[in-house]
C-alpha cells in the first residue's frame, strides 16, 4: 500500500520511462501546425512555419525538462506560482490601464509573457495542492468550497476584465474540473449549471461591447455577414467546401484568397479542414483526443492526489482550449479568440502547452511516488 | 488508507465520466464537421466558388461609323488610363507628386484625385488621368518601378476624325446616366460610355455589340488572381454605313461658314442624303472627353445655336420656296393653267389690307413660269385668292412638309403646314383669306425644315415620293420602292420648267458668270421675313438687310436640283438671318449641286436606279417637254 516516498530513478531513467508514443503524437500535432502555417504563407517556410518549428523545438525541451523534474518541486511551487500569476495579472491590469489600451502581456525583453496563460496552469496546480492536503470528507465540506472558489474566481475575473473572455472562462472551467475530480458533491455542479443561466444575464452588462457583439453574432452570424458574422460565415464556407478529402495541400481557395480571417492563429483549423477535408479534421481531433485522454486518465494510475488532480485538470484545461477553438470556427461557440494549441501560430499558447503537458508527463513519470499531505516533502 | 481509497475511487469514477464527456465532445465536433462537409458540402462548395470566381464582362469594340465611300467618321482609338491604388502606394503624396510631374496634371485635377482617394476604400483604384497619348503612357510605364501602387490600363475611346463636320449627325458618347445604368450590365463598368446624341444614341444597340464574359479568380478584396477558361469573346458592334459623302459634307460646312445655317444634299434617285450640314458646329470629341462647363456654356449661349441641328431641328418659314407647291395646287385644282396671266404693280389689295410684292415697282404682266422665275408675290396672291388653304396644305403635305422622316438624329421636327383644322384646333379661330395669301408666299404660320425642303425638291425633280435615308445598312426602307407622286406629270413639268427659268437670265438666281457649258441647274430662291414690315417703315423706306441687327434680318433660302434633264441630286439651303435668298443661299446651293454631281458621276447602270421603277413619269415628262418646245 505504501509506495516509495522519494524518487530513486536517475534523470536518464526517468526520460526513458516517458511515454514516447504520446510525445510522438504531440510532435505530430506541432508538425501539422508547421505544415498549415507553411500553407497559410502561400507555400513559404517564412515567416511563420520556420518560427513555429523553432518555437516547438524550444517548447519540447521545456516540456521534457518539466517532465523529468521531481514532482515535489512542482507541488512546492503550486501556491507561489498562483501568487506570482496574480501579481503579474495585477501588473498588466495597471500597465494596460495606464499606457497601452487593453494590453494582455508583459514584455520581458526576449519574449512576451501572457500572465493569463500562466495563471491557467497555476490555478490548477494550486487547487490540486489544496485538495491533496484534504481528505475526501474535508474536501466535501461546504466551508472548504470558499478557498478554491476564491482561487478560481479572483484571477478569472481579472482575466475577463482584460478583456479576455475566452481564457477567463477556460480558467473557470479548468478549476471546476478539478473540483469535480476532487469529489465535490455533484448537486453543487448541477445547481451552479442551473444558476449560470440567470447569472449570464447578470454578467451581460459588465461585458465590453465587442464581447457582447461576439456573443450576439454567435447566435445569429448571418445577420451581419460583412461585420462580425463575416468571419464565421467565411469559416463555415471554407470548412464545408473542404468536403471529405479537402481541396488539397496549398489548394484552399478561401484561405489563399484571403476570405478567411486570422488564418494563422484562431482560424488555422479551418485552413486545415479546407485543404484536408473531413478526414484530416477527424485525424487531428483524434490526435488531440489521444494525448488529452492520456493526460486525463494517467491520474488513475497515479498514487498521489496532487498528481492525479493536476494531470487531469491540466488535460481538461487543454481540452477546453481545443474544444473552444474548434467549436468557434464551426460556429458552435462565439468567436472568443482562443488559439488551437500546437497548431496555431503564437508563442504563448505553445509555452502553455509545453508547461502543462510537461507537468502531465511529470505526473506520469512520478506516478508511483507518494506525497505527504502537507508541505512538499522536500528537505 | 481508507481516506486515500475514497478519494481515489471518487477521482477514478469522475475522471472516467470526464473522459466520456471528452469523447462525446469530440464526437459532437466530428458530427458537426460531417454535417458541414458532407451533408452541406455541396452548398458550401458553391458558396466558396461564388466567393472566388467572379464573372467579368469583356467589353466589345463599338461599331464604327463610315461615310458612303468607307471613310471613317467615328473610330475607336487606343486610350490609356493611369490608376493609383492607395493601399499599395505606401506614401500616397510622394507617388502623386511624381505622377503629377510626369503627367503634367493641373491643380484642379490633382485636388479631384486627392478627394477621390479620401472618399473610397483604400484598395480600390482611383483614376488619376485618362485619355493619355502613347508617349505619356509609356513614360509612366518606364517609371513604374518608382511608382508603387500605380496601375496602367489601355482601353478604347471614341474619336471623330472629322468631328466638326458631322457633330450634329453622329452625336457623341457619354457616361450612362442613372436611368440608363439599369439597361445593360456593361453600363456599370467604370469608364463605359453610351451614345448620348445623334446616331450614336439612335443606333446604340447596333453599335454597342455583345459583351463577352470571362471568369476570373478573385481574392477577398476583389483583386484578380488569374483567369479561368473558357472565355467567351465579345461580339464587335455593327458598323454604320452612312449615305453621307464626307467630302461634300465638308464643302457644305465650309460654304455655310460662320452663319447659322443648314444645308441638305440628297440623291434624288434613292433618297440618300449626301450632306446634312448645320452651322455653326462644334467638336463632338470635346463632349466624349468631357467638355468643360465653361466651353459648354459658350456653346449653349451662342445666339447662332451651334448645338442645334438646323437641317432637321430648325423650323423656318420656307418663303418663296413653297411657290412651286402653291402653283401645283392651283394647276391640280384647275384654278389656273400654265398660260394664266396676272398683272403685278407691286401691291395687292384684299379688303382694307395691302399685300406687297418683294419687288416694289411691280413685275408687270406675268404668266405662271414668269411668276415662278421672278418669284412674283402678287401672282401668287392672285392664285391664293382663288384657292382654298386646305388645297395648298394638302399639296404641301404630299411633298413632305409637315412630316418627319425618322432619320435617327435627335430633334427632327415636323414643321407646320397650317390649314383650317389646325387653326380651329390650336388657335380656336376661323381661317382668314389673308392668311392664305401669306402662306402662298411661304410666310405666316407655315414652317419647314431644310430636310423637308430637300425632300420636296427631290420629289419635284423626280415625280416620285422620295424618302430620305441616312444609314445604308440598317434602314428598313428598301431602295427603289418609291411610289409615283399622285400629281399630273404635265403640271410637274411646268413647275420644273419654272425652276429652270429661275436659274436662267432674268431668273432670280441667275449666275451670269456661270459658263454656258456647265451642267444646267433648276432651283428656287426664298427670302423669309422674320417680322412684319410696318406701314411706317414702307413709307420711310425699307432698310437693307445689312443695315438691320442680325436677329431681324431675313432668312435666306434656296432649293434646287441638277441636272435639269435627268436630275441626280437636289439641295436645300437655309441661312438664318442671312439676307436675300438669291444673294446668300443660291450661291451655296449652286456650289453644292456642282460638287455633288462631280462626286456622283452618272453611272452606266442608271437604268437600274429606282427612278426608273416609275419610268412612266420620265416618259411623260419628256413628252411634256417636247410639247412645250413645240409651243
Amino acid at each position: 500500500m505504501f509506495g516509495p516516498r522519494t524518487v530513486k530513478k536517475s534523470v536518464l531513467q526517468r526520460l526513458m520511462s516517458l511515454n514516447w508514443v504520446i510525445i510522438g503524437v504531440v510532435v505530430l500535432l506541432a508538425a501539422t501546425g508547421t505544415a498549415m502555417l507553411y500553407s497559410v504563407a502561400g507555400g513559404e517556410i517564412d515567416p511563420w512555419a520556420s518560427r513555429h518549428a523553432i518555437r516547438f523545438g524550444f517548447a519540447l525541451v521545456v516540456m521534457l525538462v518539466i517532465a523529468v523534474t521531481d514532482i515535489r518541486y512542482w507541488m512546492a511551487l503550486a501556491y507561489p506560482a498562483w501568487i506570482l500569476g496574480l501579481g503579474l495579472l495585477l501588473l498588466v491590469e495597471v500597465f494596460g490601464a495606464v499606457g497601452m489600451g487593453g494590453q494582455r502581456w508583459l514584455d520581458v525583453g526576449f519574449m512576451r509573457i501572457q500572465p493569463s496563460e500562466l495563471m491557467k496552469i497555476a490555478v490548477i496546480m494550486a487547487l490540486a495542492r489544496f485538495y491533496h492536503a484534504r481528505s475526501y470528507r474535508q474536501g466535501r465540506r461546504l466551508s472548504a468550497l470558499l478557498m478554491p472558489l476564491a482561487m478560481i474566481i479572483i484571477p478569472a475575473m481579472l482575466v475577463i476584465k482584460q478583456p479576455d473572455l475566452g481564457t477567463g472562462l477556460t480558467i473557470i472551467a479548468g478549476g471546476a474540473a478539478i473540483m469535480f475530480l476532487a469529489g465535490i458533491p455533484a448537486w453543487i455542479f448541477i445547481s451552479v449549471a442551473v444558476a449560470s443561466v440567470p447569472s449570464a444575464f447578470a454578467v451581460w452588462p459588465f461585458l465590453n461591447t465587442y464581447q457582447q457583439n461576439r456573443v450576439l453574432t454567435f447566435f445569429n452570424p448571418e445577420a451581419d455577414p460583412l461585420g462580425a458574422g463575416y468571419q464565421i460565415t467565411q469559416s463555415k464556407i471554407a470548412l464545408g467546401s473542404g468536403g471529405m478529402t479537402g481541396k488539397g495541400f496549398l489548394e484552399g481557395t478561401q484561405s489563399h484568397l484571403n476570405f478567411l480571417p486570422e488564418m494563422k492563429t484562431d482560424f488555422i483549423f479551418t485552413v486545415l479542414v479546407e485543404e484536408f477535408g473531413l478526414i484530416g479534421a477527424v485525424t487531428v481531433l483524434l490526435l488531440y483526443g489521444t494525448v488529452l485522454m492520456y493526460g486525463l486518465l494517467i491520474g488513475i494510475a497515479c498514487r498521489n492526489q496532487f498528481g492525479r488532480l493536476m494531470a487531469s485538470g491540466l488535460a481538461m484545461s487543454l481540452f477546453f482550449y481545443v474544444l473552444i477553438n474548434v467549436g468557434m470556427v464551426m460556429g458552435l461557440m462565439p468567436v472568443v479568440g482562443v488559439p488551437l494549441p500546437l497548431i496555431s501560430y503564437g508563442g504563448s499558447a505553445m509555452l502553455t502547452w509545453a508547461i502543462a503537458y510537461g507537468l502531465i508527463l511529470s505526473v506520469a513519470t512520478h506516478r508511483h511516488v507518494t506525497l505527504a499531505p502537507k508541505g512538499s516533502g522536500l528537505a | 488508507m481508507a481516506r486515500e481509497g475514497q478519494r481515489y475511487q471518487a477521482f477514478s469514477r469522475r475522471a472516467l465520466i470526464l473522459a466520456g464527456v471528452q469523447g462525446l465532445a469530440i464526437t459532437a465536433l466530428g458530427g458537426r464537421l460531417y454535417y458541414l462537409t458532407i451533408v452541406n458540402g455541396e452548398q458550401y462548395r458553391l458558396r466558396a466558388d461564388k466567393n472566388r470566381i467572379s464573372t467579368r464582362l469583356v467589353v466589345p469594340e463599338r461599331g464604327e461609323i463610315l461615310d458612303r465611300n468607307g471613310i471613317k467618321l467615328a473610330v475607336n482609338t487606343p486610350d490609356f488610363t493611369v490608376y493609383l491604388i492607395p493601399e499599395q502606394a505606401g506614401d500616397v503624396t510622394k507617388t502623386l507628386t511624381k505622377l503629377t510631374h510626369i503627367l503634367k496634371l493641373d491643380q484642379r485635377r490633382l485636388a479631384r484625385v486627392v478627394r477621390q482617394i479620401k472618399r473610397q476604400r483604400k484598395f480600390l483604384p482611383v483614376s488619376v488621368a485618362q485619355g493619355l497619348d502613347w508617349k505619356t503612357f509609356s513614360r509612366v510605364n518606364v517609371e513604374m518601378p518608382d511608382l508603387p501602387g500605380v496601375l496602367t490600363d489601355s482601353g478604347l475611346s471614341r474619336y471623330y476624325p472629322d468631328g466638326r463636320d458631322i457633330a450634329h449627325i453622329v452625336g457623341y458618347l457619354a457616361r450612362p446616366n442613372d436611368d440608363e445604368v439599369a439597361l445593360n450590365r456593361m453600363y456599370r463598368l467604370p469608364g463605359f460610355k453610351v451614345g448620348r446624341q445623334g446616331l450614336e444614341r439612335r443606333f446604340e444597340d447596333d453599335l454597342r455589340g455583345q459583351a463577352g464574359a470571362r471568369r476570373v479568380e478573385v481574392n477577398a478584396v476583389g483583386r484578380e488572381i488569374r483567369e479561368l477558361p473558357p472565355r467567351q469573346d465579345a461580339t464587335r458592334g455593327q458598323d454604320l454605313n452612312l449615305t453621307l459623302d464626307i467630302e461634300l459634307q465638308k464643302l457644305a460646312l465650309e460654304q455655310l461658314g460662320e452663319e447659322a445655317a443648314g444645308a441638305v444634299v440628297i440623291d434624288v434617285r434613292n433618297g440618300e442624303l449626301l450632306a446634312l450640314a448645320s452651322a455653326p458646329t462644334y467638336d463632338p470629341n470635346e463632349f466624349t472627353r468631357g467638355i468643360s462647363q465653361e466651353n459648354y456654356n459658350g456653346l449653349l449661349n451662342d445666339p447662332r445655336k451651334p448645338l442645334l441641328n438646323k437641317s432637321l431641328t430648325g423650323q423656318f418659314p420656307p418663303g418663296s420656296t413653297v411657290k412651286m407647291l402653291v402653283a401645283l395646287a392651283a394647276l391640280e385644282q384647275g384654278v389656273i393653267t400654265s398660260e394664266t396671266e396676272f398683272y403685278c404693280n407691286g401691291k395687292h389689295r384684299l379688303g382694307s389690307h395691302t399685300f406687297h410684292c418683294w419687288q416694289n415697282r411691280g413685275h408687270g404682266r406675268l404668266d405662271l413660269l414668269g411668276g415662278i422665275a421672278n418669284s412674283c408675290d402678287v401672282y401668287f396672291y392672285e392664285i391664293a385668292e382663288k384657292l382654298d388653304i386646305d388645297h395648298i396644305a394638302e399639296m404641301a403635305r404630299r411633298f413632305g412638309l409637315g412630316s418627319t422622316f425618322n432619320m435617327g438624329v435627335d430633334g427632327e421636327r415636323s414643321g407646320l403646314v397650317p390649314d383650317r383644322r389646325w387653326k380651329r384646333d390650336f388657335l380656336e379661330e376661323q381661317w382668314h383669306l389673308g392668311e392664305t395669301l401669306n402662306v402662298s408666299i411661304g410666310q405666316g404660320a407655315m414652317l419647314a425644315t431644310p430636310l423637308q425642303l430637300a425632300v420636296m425638291t427631290a420629289r419635284l425633280a423626280t415625280g416620285s415620293e422620295i424618302y430620305p435615308k441616312l444609314v445604308r445598312n440598317i434602314s428598313s426602307i428598301e431602295a427603289g420602292s418609291f411610289n409615283k407622286m399622285q400629281v399630273n406629270p404635265l403640271h410637274m413639268r411646268t413647275v420644273r420648267r419654272g425652276m429652270e427659268m429661275v436659274m436662267e437670265p432674268k431668273g432670280t438666281a441667275h449666275d451670269f458668270r456661270r459658263k454656258k457649258t456647265a451642267v444646267k441647274q433648276a432651283g428656287k430662291t426664298g427670302t423669309a421675313q422674320v417680322r412684319r414690315i410696318t406701314t411706317a417703315e414702307r413709307q420711310t423706306g425699307v432698310l437693307e438687310n445689312s443695315e438691320k441687327p442680325w436677329a431681324a434680318r431675313d432668312h435666306a433660302l434656296f432649293v434646287g436640283y441638277a441636272p435639269v434633264d435627268n436630275p441626280r441630286v437636289a439641295v436645300s439651303i437655309l441661312v438664318q438671318h442671312g439676307g436675300g435668298g438669291a444673294s446668300t443661299a443660291a450661291p451655296i446651293g449652286r456650289a453644292l449641286l456642282d460638287k455633288a454631281l462631280e462626286l456622283m458621276p452618272a453611272d452606266n447602270n442608271e437604268l437600274q436606279q429606282p427612278i426608273k421603277a416609275s419610268g412612266v413619269t420620265e416618259t411623260e415628262a419628256s413628252q411634256a417637254s417636247i410639247d412645250e418646245e413645240g409651243v
